[in-house]
């Protein structure tokens, strides 16, 4: 039960930030809901990682693989917004 | 002819050649002599062989779909193509050298028969996904073998969109398969490579004891991992579109099609550092042996290798000057694209370091190895040139470009290939071949290649665009240079198979170490016995730690 029980609770906090984000998206308009939903995105995502995906119970070399994983799509959502962020619509 | 070789000779009438030696009769090329115990084997040096066949026949194959672009273009006319199936010759050419020879090129190949050699393990990681990157690499070749004769497709090789997935009528979807299956491998590979190199090494081989062959095979490992997952979704998004209709890149349904440029370059820049890393190892490692002298600056050799697959995944954008990127973009692109030639330089000084002072040894894969050197400067120096934006927006899409790309591809990896071929034979083999025909057709493909490409600098510079087979009489003199040169090349590289083959049965036993080389694959019987390794080595010394034979002259 005691390797059960963690789990439970991560998906109970999955479910309660699920609620969060779409009570967001009928309270919050603009900018103020994007940031909203994108910070409970990312805390979902480092539970599923740190939890669901046993990073807690692995070593620097496994960690630092995962985090390759999504450093290199921040690499690419940077230099590709470089791009769509300054274009210009003429 | 002595009256023992007669006796000899008359004993054994079926027999003709060199007879099989002890070393052969234990080693894997013997262990198993079915079909079966080839094609369901997971020793990773006869996977080595598969991949050579297969690689080798694609090879093959989009040469002759370059034989025929190049016979076309000797006359401003289009004489023996149609438009449609020039677009079809170079799509065909580009799939099959990009997806099926150069990228597993090197790595499959060389790496996949070294990298347990070299480590002192008794095979990867992973021995039967091993094989199973093979099956999955023919399972591609057979997707797109079956596209050439279903009729080709006419995109080119970066299936750009719209025209990919609006437009063209060939069997797009298909390649685009074939080349999504074929991905896996190269995944599966990189992460055998990498989990190997990781866990595998002999007591002693440290990461500051590590060929720099490995290191290279280290960096390309983590960008076919990083990166090889993009252009399968890219790709698989182009197919959702296509078939599906769901907006991913057509503007009329929501779509940027520039969010398609970014993506497959995002992968396919890369995809460039996966085809000419191993390439530069390959060269660390030849060099080191025909100079007979450690490596200058081992630390940096080995990190810019790491440094190259870095930042070579931030330079995208420059193959987008002219497609309607901001500005801004750009700018950043064309900066970040400059820094990716320091490491390139880094390399190509230590090499010239290393051979200063260097008791040289003008052996064919040596020869080879200049030859890279060479024209890897050249290429590398046009990329340069390249990354300047001005500049790009001139010769953007012409011939400029493709000489570019063909010098650090074509002259840069596949002589790297040809040289390991060399370097390497008599360990895969056991048998020594011909020095002087090896001499010969590293000049020939050096001379070949640049009769072929240089012209193309020219004729890029003048305003030839890429992709066209109908242009101006003026340029016809240069276009005839090239397909005079291509016919040189296409000999010089059919060349090699027939004295190398010819030595399997005919070539002196080679010895455990014909170059005197450093290194543990050297230190073991040529041909390798099954097992590689009698007991686990352990390393007690550094890398490429030559002892000094000669003493050094006064100047």
């Amino acid at each position: 039960m005691h390797v059960v029980r963690p789990l439970i609770f991560v998906w109970a906090a999955l479910m309660s930030l699920l609620a969060l984000t779409i009570a967001a998206s009928f309270a919050l308009t603009g900018p103020l809901s994007l940031v909203t939903s994108m910070g409970v995105a990312t805390v979902k995502a480092v539970l599923v990682y740190w939890f669901f995906m046993h990073l807690r119970e692995e070593g620097g070399l496994i960690r630092l693989a995962a985090i390759a994983g999504i450093a290199w799509l921040m690499i690419f959502f940077f230099l590709a917004l470089a791009d769509y962020a300054t274009r210009s619509s003429s | 002819m002595t009256s023992d070789h007669m006796v000899d000779a008359a004993s054994h009438p079926a027999q003709p050649g060199i007879a099989e030696t002890a070393e052969e009769r234990v080693s894997y090329l013997r262990a198993g002599h079915t079909l079966g115990s080839w094609l369901f084997t997971s020793d990773h040096k006869r996977i080595a062989i598969l991949y050579f066949i297969s690689v080798t026949f694609f090879f093959f194959v989009g040469g002759a779909a370059a034989t025929l672009m190049r016979a076309d273009l000797l006359t401003p006319q289009a004489d023996l193509l149609s438009d449609e199936g020039y677009n079809r010759a170079f799509t065909l050419h580009g799939v099959i050298m990009v997806w099926f020879f150069l990228i597993p090129s090197i790595p499959n190949t060389f790496g996949n028969f070294l990298v347990p050699l070299m480590i002192g393990a008794r095979d990867l990681a992973f021995p039967r996904l091993n094989l199973l990157s093979w099956y999955i690499y023919m399972l591609g070749g057979l997707f797109t073998i079956y596209v050439l004769i279903a009729g080709g497709v006419d995109t080119g090789w970066t299936f750009y969109t719209p025209l990919s997935s609006m437009f063209a009528n060939g069997n797009v979807v298909l390649a685009a398969t074939a080349v999504f299956i074929v991905g896996f491998s190269s995944i599966l590979t990189g992460l055998n490579f990498i989990v190997t190199i990781h866990k595998l090494r002999a007591p002693g081989m440290t990461w500051g004891r590590l060929p720099l062959f490995i290191w290279s095979l280290y960096a390309t490992s983590l960008i076919l991992v990083l990166a090889t997952p993009i252009l399968s979704v890219t790709l698989a998004l182009i197919a959702a579109e296509r078939l599906f209709g769901i907006g991913v890149f057509n503007p009329s349904l929501g779509g940027d099609p520039l969010l398609y440029q970014h993506l497959f370059w995002f992968y396919s820049h890369p995809a460039v550092y996966i085809m000419v890393l191993p390439a530069l190892g390959v060269v660390s490692e030849l060099v080191a042996a025909a100079a007979r002298k450690p490596v200058f600056g081992y630390q940096f050799v080995a990190g810019s290798s790491i440094a190259i697959a870095a930042i070579g995944f931030l330079v995208w954008g420059h193959h987008m000057f002219v497609a309607g990127q901001s500005a801004y973009a750009s700018a950043i692109f064309s900066f970040l694209s400059l820094a990716v030639a320091v490491p390139s330089g880094i390399k190509v000084y230590n090499w010239t370091a290393t051979l200063y002072k260097g008791q040289i040894s003008l052996d064919p894969p040596f020869l080879f190895a200049m030859s890279f050197i060479g024209l890897f400067v050249v290429g590398g120096l046009t990329g340069v040139i390249l990354a300047m934006l001005a500049v790009d927006v001139h010769v953007h899409d012409t011939y400029f470009v493709v000489a570019h790309f063909h010098y650090i591809m074509v002259g840069g990896t596949v002589s790297a290939y040809f040289g390991a071929l060399h370097y390497w034979w008599p360990k895969i083999i056991g048998r020594r071949y011909s020095l002087a025909w090896g001499r010969l057709s590293a000049a020939l493909i050096f001379l070949g290649f640049n009769l072929t490409f240089f012209p193309q600098f020219l004729l890029g510079y003048l305003g030839m665009p890429r992709r066209y087979h109908v242009y101006p009489p003026e340029f016809q003199v240069l276009h005839v240079l090239s397909t005079a040169g291509a016919s040189i090349l296409g000999v010089a590289y059919l060349l090699p198979f027939t004295y190398l083959f010819y030595s399997m049965r005919y070539g002196k036993p080679a010895g455990a170490n014909p170059w005197e080389a450093t290194g543990l694959e050297w230190s073991i019987p040529s041909p390798p016995p099954k097992h590689n390794f009698a007991e686990r080595p352990t390393v007690t010394r550094a890398p490429y730690d030559y002892t000094i034979e000669y003493e050094e002259s006064d100047d």
